[in-house]
């Protein structure tokens, strides 16, 4: 019981400390949210066409393999310590750790989603004379659309929940608070920690917003929502 | 790096077997029963479906943080943790496993006289052991990355040598890639075993994949 009042307390405290530094944490929260974004912009401008184009000839499913398997196997905290000693402590070794995360689900979804195209629609496709850059405009992209937005999803919502830990090595946010224990106590912690956790679900369902709306009507039913970016039966 | 391997390499590397493997079959312990009961009653799937999918979007960092009101700077934080992030990952994989079996196949089974359970036990299961184990390798892989997050609660596993390295002024390289590159190997092992694991279960799935 006594356990039950003390973590009952801890919550109320930590409530109370978002309603006192509301400022600060929404300035906290808008750091985490720039340097998530501009590392899900390299990871998009990097794997997207890679990913696309690889897919329209349907070579190199090892790379999109490799890319999903080390994707998950390296560890971010690794990843971001890795980059801080050859690029320094701040914001760009935090955004190209992050960056690098954020590649594997849009490079292994968007290879998925287009080499995965019914053939023959694509060979019908191709019978009625369209040229290979036609096939991939208006048959191949809006058919992958479900399953390519759903990486970028996965890619961001990864990027901004590992963001807090680049607090560690300069990253600023929201993680700034939750590894300082020392100057914003518990209830720091934990009220950042809400935020966080805020944060990411509100990436998520604004993506899954844009997601539904972007996809072309007729597949609408198919947009995929669950989080398995390759199912691994093979 | 060798003074090293002995007072903090080793002992941080059993830790985070440890950690893996405590996580990692409680999950799947869960996991298991969940999605039969999900392949019995399926619409309890979408819900436990959608349910997991936002709670892998909790960042690591802040969900170590908030339990630690509940089960304080333990271990057992850190694996609450850890098993949410595996069923997460499981229950989905089983589930799809245990439906994926054709329809023409469960009619023969069941033409051929085999009960619910028999159907479930010789057919069904047999049928979903590919993607239980692909479910396992992304869990185990996954585990063993997450993991390393617990050394912000606790002086645990392989981050732990990681996060003590840079809050040094100059971070110690050293430690850093060691630990790191442990960290990966040991992810790679788990799932290279898992992958023979497969092959032994199911020869005849193995055909040219990696």
């Amino acid at each position: 019981m006594l356990a039950d009042a003390a973590n009952l307390h801890t919550f109320v405290d930590a409530m109370r400390f978002i309603g006192d530094h509301p400022g600060f944490l929404a300035q906290k929260a808008l750091e985490q949210l720039e340097l998530s974004g501009a590392a899900l912009g390299i990871a998009l401008v990097v794997a997207l066409p890679l990913g696309v184009v690889l897919g329209h000839f349907h070579r190199g499913s090892n790379l999109a393999i490799s890319a999903s398997i080390f994707g998950r196997a390296l560890p971010s905290l690794v990843l971001i310590a890795a980059f801080l000693t050859v690029l320094g402590i701040g914001f760009v070794n935090n955004m190209v750790a992050l960056a690098v995360l954020g590649t594997g689900p849009i490079l292994t979804n968007s290879y998925d989603s287009v080499d995965r195209v019914d053939k023959d629609i694509v060979e019908s496709a191709r019978g009625m004379g369209m040229t290979g850059r036609q096939i991939l405009g208006h048959i191949e992209l809006p058919l992958a659309i479900p399953l390519l937005f759903t990486g970028i999803r996965i890619s961001a919502v990864t990027i901004v929940a590992t963001a807090p830990i680049a607090a560690i090595a300069g990253g600023g946010g929201l993680g700034d608070i939750i590894v300082n224990p020392a100057s914003y106590r518990l209830s720091g912690v934990l009220g950042a920690s809400v935020c966080v956790m805020a944060l990411s679900a509100l990436v998520f369902v604004a993506l899954a917003g844009i997601q539904i709306s972007v996809t072309p009507r007729g597949l609408r039913g198919t947009t995929v929502i669950g989080d398995q970016t390759r199912k691994e039966h093979a | 790096m060798k003074g090293h391997w002995g007072d903090t390499l080793q002992p941080a590397l059993v830790q985070h077997v440890e950690l893996t493997a405590i996580a990692v079959v409680i999950g799947f312990a869960i996991a298991f029963p969940l999605a039969l009961l999900a392949h019995r009653y399926r619409p309890l799937e979408h819900p436990i479906g959608i349910f997991s999918a936002l709670l892998y979007t909790i960042p690591s960092l802040a969900l170590f943080q908030l339990l630690i009101p509940f089960t304080g700077l333990t271990r057992t934080t850190v694996e609450v943790a850890l098993v949410s992030y595996t069923l997460v990952i499981l229950f989905p994989n089983i589930t799809a496993g245990l439906h994926s079996t054709p329809d023409e196949v469960l009619e023969a089974a069941q033409g051929m006289g085999l009960t619910r359970l028999q159907v479930l036990l010789r057919v069904e299961l047999p049928l979903a052991v590919p993607a239980i184990v692909g479910g396992l390798r992304v869990a185990v892989v996954s585990t063993v990355a997450i993991a390393t997050i617990a050394a912000f609660l606790l002086p645990d596993g392989l981050g732990y040598p990681i996060v003590l390295a840079l809050k040094e002024p100059t971070p110690f390289k050293t430690e850093i890639y060691s630990a790191g590159v442990l960290a990966i190997a040991f992810a790679i092992a788990c799932d290279l075993l898992l992958v023979t694991l497969r092959r032994f279960l199911v020869p005849w799935a193995s055909k040219g994949v990696a």
